[in-house]
């Protein structure tokens, strides 16, 4: 499958094992990535609060680009990103004339967004077109007794409607279903749905490595052995601050926190090193130690 | 008839005892309400179920509660939807049989978040809902002289702010909002929508000190975190972070208030930062955000007080090669074409004498607000050429 591929910033800036992990999964996944490395930033849900128009161009350029590939469909790795961009799509989407006033600024690059884009998380595109038969068929390490604690990140689960959300993409189950089609046990805790914190962290820095804080060590106490989440700012949060997370709710926390595309990749036969889980500041010791045991045929 | 398992949480904090499940099997209609079962168990079997209600239709706001973890108004929420909602956030189907975290007719009725409670699911919301409305002095102040008759308000003003007029005062997006949960300080979904009730008003006389005091206060707009949970419960479609962020572009882009809580300097330097390399330069954000938006902002004092406070997170990322050193001085940038191309969008778009600014609440869906099911294109729905912006318009 080919798509249109938009990675996001901090997977090229201060998460780079997310894009790596990602180019070295994906093709394990039958997937074509087309990088859209010309597009500019989500805006992240900030350029919208400055300006609507000016974040709303920013987007539709982005999706104009996607639409200028091959790709069967957009796809990007960042819960921020999917919640931003179908922010804008839903404008976008909604009204002709403003789709018409947003194309007049993209008309001096020839470029323009035509209503109908399909711009997919990599969670969902795991499970709504590749499928989780699919994906279990391609697992060659198992994650068993791998306890898992899933942290969607507040953009990719709300708000419901907005993110077509319902019985028929109940995708705010998705990452347990992927947990689980790996071979993995689910940690179901307080924070899996919470905020990380991160959008006030220069606002309001103890509140938002307490909420860090506060969620690590829930999934620590329903025993976690690791976190995964579909986001690099969540990630900022939960693995980069997490030893100032620990002072701020002053407890001991030390919980490894995975990239999606490194969940899968493990379970697909690759190895930490090369999903760059070496890069994390709280060591994914009890991931590595768990997928080596497995390597050596050590029960796991 | 269909028959439910009402499980309602108890507690009665004079008593010393322990909140406890009170579980009752009630036989009432699908579509009957949550409400209607909580008030058949108190008149027909235990009158001692404490539960605020009064116009059951959905417009006096008394009977917000949780309802399988969900907050909203009792009274409007019929019971096979309460029953089918799982530990997501969304709606999903009910699975037959012993899904796990499912509950097959089960209700869980609880009292709202983030309020005290007085009794069962009775809260306080003069402790924490009132209070905070209160402090956004939830009222118009003239601005003078009065005109004789009416005050004259143009029309686009008052639709403006008919969404947050809609609010009913319920609390069920205070109930579950993220930042409240550890701030317990924070002004608040509710409270904030209110005040941009007044801000939104031309007769007003307070619109910049409105906002000048809401950007300063250190649990003000600026402490909301975008977790979306308040548009989710609100029953009346307020979207109260919406107007959280309108309130933010009054201040921080209209009026330009530098507040103590860095948010200004934090959408200023975003906003600079995508401008000037195309994808955000992470490493700049933090020490701009503290100590002004230039690349001389990282020498002011403040800023070197959270570098040096977050050393215990630099540190490591560097060593092992998270942040590389490249980048955090560099950045990172789109091709020199495509960063010309976005520089020039940014100032047709911030020449704009007036923001162009779509709201659906007031516009509407003109037509499907689904996406069509092509695909992506990706593939450009179907590799037609690109439309002018005109001739689309002219053909959607």
């Amino acid at each position: 499958m080919k798509v249109a591929y938009w990675p996001g910033c901090v997977s090229r800036g201060f998460t780079p094992e997310l894009h790596g992990s990602m180019a070295k999964v994906a093709p394990l996944l039958d997937l074509e990535l087309i990088e859209l490395d010309r597009a500019a930033c989500c805006g992240a849900g900030v350029i919208a609060e400055h300006n609507q128009e000016l974040a709303d161009s920013l987007n539709a350029r982005t999706f104009a680009l996607a639409q200028q590939t091959d790709g069967e469909l957009m796809m990007n790795i960042c819960s921020t990103c999917q919640g931003a961009q179908s922010e804008c799509q839903e404008r976008l989407d909604a009204n002709a004339d403003y789709r018409a006033v947003i194309n007049q600024n993209l008309a001096d690059e020839g470029l323009s967004y035509k209503k109908g884009l399909t711009n997919k998380n990599l969670l969902w595109l795991l499970v709504e077109e590749i499928g989780l038969d699919t994906l279990t068929a391609k697992v060659k390490r198992p994650l068993t007794n791998l306890k898992v604690g899933p942290f969607y990140g507040c953009y990719i689960v709300r708000p419901v409607h907005r993110l077509q959300i319902d019985a028929e993409h109940p995708r705010d189950r998705y990452m347990q279903m992927v947990i689980e089609a790996l071979g993995g046990t689910v940690i179901d805790y307080a924070g899996v749905y919470k905020c990380c914190g991160f959008p006030i962290i220069t606002m309001n820095m103890d509140a938002s490595l307490k909420m860090a804080g506060r969620h690590i060590g829930d999934a620590i106490d329903a025993d976690a052995d690791c976190l995964v989440v579909p986001c690099p700012l969540c990630h900022l949060n939960l693995d980069l601050q997490q030893p100032l997370a620990s002072e701020a709710v002053g407890r001991e926390l030390g919980l490894p926190v995975l990239h999606l595309p490194q969940l899968v990749g493990l379970a697909l036969g690759l190895e930490p090193h090369e999903l760059g889980m070496s890069k994390h500041v709280v060591r994914p010791t009890s991931v590595i130690d768990w997928s080596a045991s497995v390597v050596a045929g050590a029960p796991a | 008839m269909p028959e439910y398992l009402l499980r309602i949480r108890r507690f009665d904090p004079k008593s010393g005892e322990a909140a406890y499940w009170d579980e009752h099997t009630v036989e009432l209609g699908a579509r009957n309400s949550v409400l209607d079962a909580i008030l058949k168990v108190r008149d027909e079997v235990d009158g001692s179920v404490g539960i605020r209600c009064s116009c059951q239709q959905a417009i006096c706001g008394s009977c917000g509660v949780r309802m399988n973890g969900k907050p909203g108004l009792a009274c409007n929420t019929h019971l096979e939807d309460a029953a089918a909602r799982i530990h997501g956030t969304g709606w999903n189907e009910t699975q037959n049989g012993d899904g796990e975290g499912t509950h097959e007719g089960v209700i869980e009725v609880e009292p709202m978040g983030n309020i005290p409670v007085i009794r069962d699911l009775i809260v306080d919301m003069d402790a924490v809902h009132w209070k905070k409305i209160q402090r956004v002095t939830p009222f118009l102040i003239n601005k003078q002289p009065v005109p004789e008759r009416e005050y004259i308000v143009p029309h686009e003003n008052m639709v403006d702010v008919t969404q947050t007029m809609a609010c009913i005062q319920c609390g069920a997006c205070v109930s579950d909002c993220l930042s409240m949960e550890i701030d317990p300080l924070f002004i608040g979904p509710a409270a904030l929508s209110k005040a941009y009730r007044f801000v939104g008003d031309p007769r007003d006389a307070e619109h910049f000190e409105r906002l000048k005091d809401l950007s300063e206060d250190e649990h003000g707009i600026y402490d909301c975190t975008h977790c979306f949970n308040c548009i989710d419960a609100c029953p009346k479609e307020v979207a109260p972070m919406s107007q959280i962020m309108r309130l933010r572009r009054l201040a921080g882009t209209d009026e330009k208030i530098v507040d103590r809580n860095n948010g200004q300097r934090h959408e200023d330097s975003f906003v600079t930062l995508v401008r000037d390399y195309g994808l955000l330069h992470e490493a700049e954000l933090l020490p701009r955000s503290f100590g002004g938006n230039s690349w001389f902002g990282k020498f002011h004092p403040a800023a070197g007080r959270v570098l040096l406070k977050s050393l215990g997170a630099i540190v490591p990322a560097v060593m092992r090669g998270k942040v590389k050193i490249k980048t955090a001085i560099f950045g990172h940038k789109i091709p020199k074409s495509d960063l010309d191309a976005v520089q020039k969008l940014y100032k047709k778009v911030e020449d704009r004498p007036e923001r162009v600014e779509l709201n659906l609440y007031v516009s509407g869906y003109e037509d499907d607000p689904e996406p069509a099911p092509v695909a992506a294109g990706a593939g450009a729905g179907s590799g037609e050429e690109p439309q002018s912006a005109s001739s689309e318009s002219e053909t959607s």
